[in-house]
């Protein structure tokens, strides 16, 4: 079946002119009209245009074009600016917002002949770990409905999981593309900070975002990064540094690759969870890999470390919600500050709110040094703590979440117990290190990931590492029952 | 660390947050956990460690040069504002 075709058979295919993006992208859209109402992955669906976007894909590949991504539907998390669609990035603030420009990463992915097919339902802002958040309703995972699919890329994960598309983008503050990737069976990419454009992403926290792909094998991802990766102005922080040619770069031999595994993470860890990944352990030897302790003294200071920084960073970007140049206006407002405060009030969320006070707190006076400082001390040791592992290993391995996926409802009560979901993700965003998820088995017939985390830059070695772990599993070719 | 009523009614202001009666005592609890929660980097021994702001280190803030690269938008971007007239957001009034 099409849907379970990998990019470069995609590809290929459309090249040799046997299937028509127009066919694809219907195929697609029929799963998606099929299978999504029991998942909830959409917050928009684009069909219209993705079946203009296919033909023009048709036109350039009878004209001779050929390209990785040509004519092939992806979908992109909502909160990605789309020129001309609407961006609600899980929030009734943005529920009417319109984006007015794309966003650098759909800009590229466009250029390179992709077909829109929609846009994906997250946690609000990006600020969850369950997609429970959204003001579109949760996204259920397609491995077992009553379950969350984590977030907040949560409609990215489970979309790409139910092969309702070769591909999805997403973004990782915390974990947010890896954990879901892990909490539905596919493979996540977060690049490194800076190497793939944050320029019309909605800003949660700067220094932590990162985009990246949700796809079905890390040879996928690999493609996938090579066309949204690279410099551009238009971000402050992005980084000019070359891009390597990823797809290359795998099938490089394992010999003598030194993985360290993070002592701090496997200190308590489940025994279904540390099963799997000493099966992982076994299977990297066995390629030619050496395996030994790190130890990172500092790391479990990284989730209140986390969650001081980047509420203190939401706080600040959230500001410019004021009901005054776009998005949610309360009723009949008083006076100026019943505007804003109505507007801010009624157009958040709950959890919103609650990240945006955290924040607001420890950046208030009398309480700055103590929290937000400290935090930023606290970030540099936990930095640091990856360099010198870095000295020893190439690539530090690890699970990605602690547990399976949880019930829909189970966590929504205690924030700080939602927090825990993503201790073993946020170090790599609060070091700006890239990080890839990979299906490695499963615990109660749910499916588990496999984290690898590098050095800065280091995602040819990693998605290397990530595709020779797929060449000797099947754990990636896995699809819950009723998506074959 | 316990947040008290009025603490919250303070942050919430700061924030440009309404908050209502219902809502206020699930914020009074959970931002206290929250505050509990963070209180753990208390511990964490920071000596003379330097603030970090930002995780790529020799990255500096780059300069362009002073010419307009962009032509005027306003009419596309006010297509999302709440309210418009003559080209201007309209606001309650500030000024009587």
């Amino acid at each position: 079946m099409l849907h379970n075709l990998n990019i470069g058979e995609l590809a290929d295919r459309l090249a040799k002119r046997q299937i028509s993006s127009v066919e694809l992208t219907r195929h697609f859209l029929g799963r998606i009209e099929r299978l999504n109402p029991a998942l909830n992955a959409f917050i928009t669906l684009t069909a219209e245009r993705a079946m203009q976007d296919a033909e023009s894909a048709d036109r350039l590949l009878a004209g001779g074009a050929r390209g990785p991504l040509l004519g092939i539907p992806l979908i992109h998390k909502d909160i990605f600016c789309t020129d001309g669609v609407r961006t609600s990035c899980g929030s009734r603030m943005l529920d009417n917002f319109v984006a007015p420009y794309d966003a650098t990463v759909v800009a590229r992915l466009k250029a390179a002949g992709t077909v829109m097919l929609g846009k994906s339902n997250m946690d609000e802002f990006a600020m969850g770990s369950s997609n429970e958040t959204s003001y579109y309703g949760p996204v259920r995972n397609p491995w077992n409905t009553a379950k969350v699919p984590g977030g907040s890329s949560g409609g990215s994960a489970a979309a790409t999981a139910a092969r309702l598309a070769p591909f999805a983008t997403g973004t990782d503050t915390g974990g947010s593309i890896r954990q879901p990737a892990a909490l539905t069976g596919v493979t996540g990419l977060k690049p490194t900070y800076g190497r793939v454009s944050r320029f019309g992403l909605v800003a949660f926290a700067s220094s932590l975002d990162q985009a990246g792909v949700f796809a079905h094998s890390a040879a996928d991802a690999s493609a996938v990064l090579q066309v949204m990766a690279g410099f551009d102005p238009k971000d402050s922080t992005s980084v000019d540094v070359p891009v390597p040619d990823y797809s290359a770069a795998l099938g490089g031999p394992l010999k003598g690759l030194k993985i360290g595994l993070l002592r701090e993470f496997f200190e308590g860890l489940e025994a279904g969870n540390a099963a799997l990944i000493h099966d992982a352990l076994k299977i990297y030897r066995s390629l030619g890999a050496e395996t030994l302790e790190v130890s990172l003294p500092h790391l479990p200071l990284s989730v209140p470390t986390y969650y001081v920084v980047a509420p203190a960073e939401c706080s600040s970007n959230l500001s410019r919600f004021d009901g005054v140049r776009f998005g949610y206006r309360c009723d009949k407002p008083a006076d100026l500050l019943d505007l804003y405060t109505r507007s801010r009030g009624e157009g958040f969320g709950a959890e919103v709110k609650r990240r945006i006070m955290t924040g607001t707190y420890v950046l208030s006076a009398g309480y700055f040094d103590a929290y937000y400082l400290k935090a930023q001390k606290v970030r540099r040791l936990i930095t640091d703590d990856f360099r010198a592992a870095f000295e020893k290993v190439d690539l530090v391995i690890s699970p990605t979440t602690p547990t399976p996926a949880f019930d829909i409802g189970a966590k929504m009560h205690d924030p700080v117990t939602m927090y825990l979901n993503d201790i073993y993700t946020i170090g790599a965003n609060l070091a700006g290190l890239p990080g890839v998820s990979l299906p490695c088995g499963f615990v109660d017939e749910l499916p588990m990931g496999l984290q690898l985390v590098g050095p800065h830059f280091s995602e040819a070695k990693l998605l290397n590492a990530a595709h020779q772990f797929q060449q000797a599993t099947d754990w990636h070719r896995r699809a819950p029952r009723g998506y074959e | 660390m316990s947040l008290t009523r009025q603490d919250v009614e303070k942050i919430a202001h700061l924030a440009r947050l309404s908050i209502t009666e219902q809502e206020m005592p699930v914020y009074v609890t959970s931002l206290s956990s929250i505050v509990n929660f963070v209180d753990e980097l208390s511990r964490a021994d920071v000596g003379s460690v330097l603030p970090m702001a930002h995780p790529l280190d020799g990255q500096h803030q780059r300069l362009r040069a002073d010419e307009v690269t962009e032509r005027d938008h306003h009419e596309k971007f006010q297509l999302n504002a709440p309210a418009v007239a003559a080209g201007l957001y309209v606001v309650p009034r500030v000024i009587d």
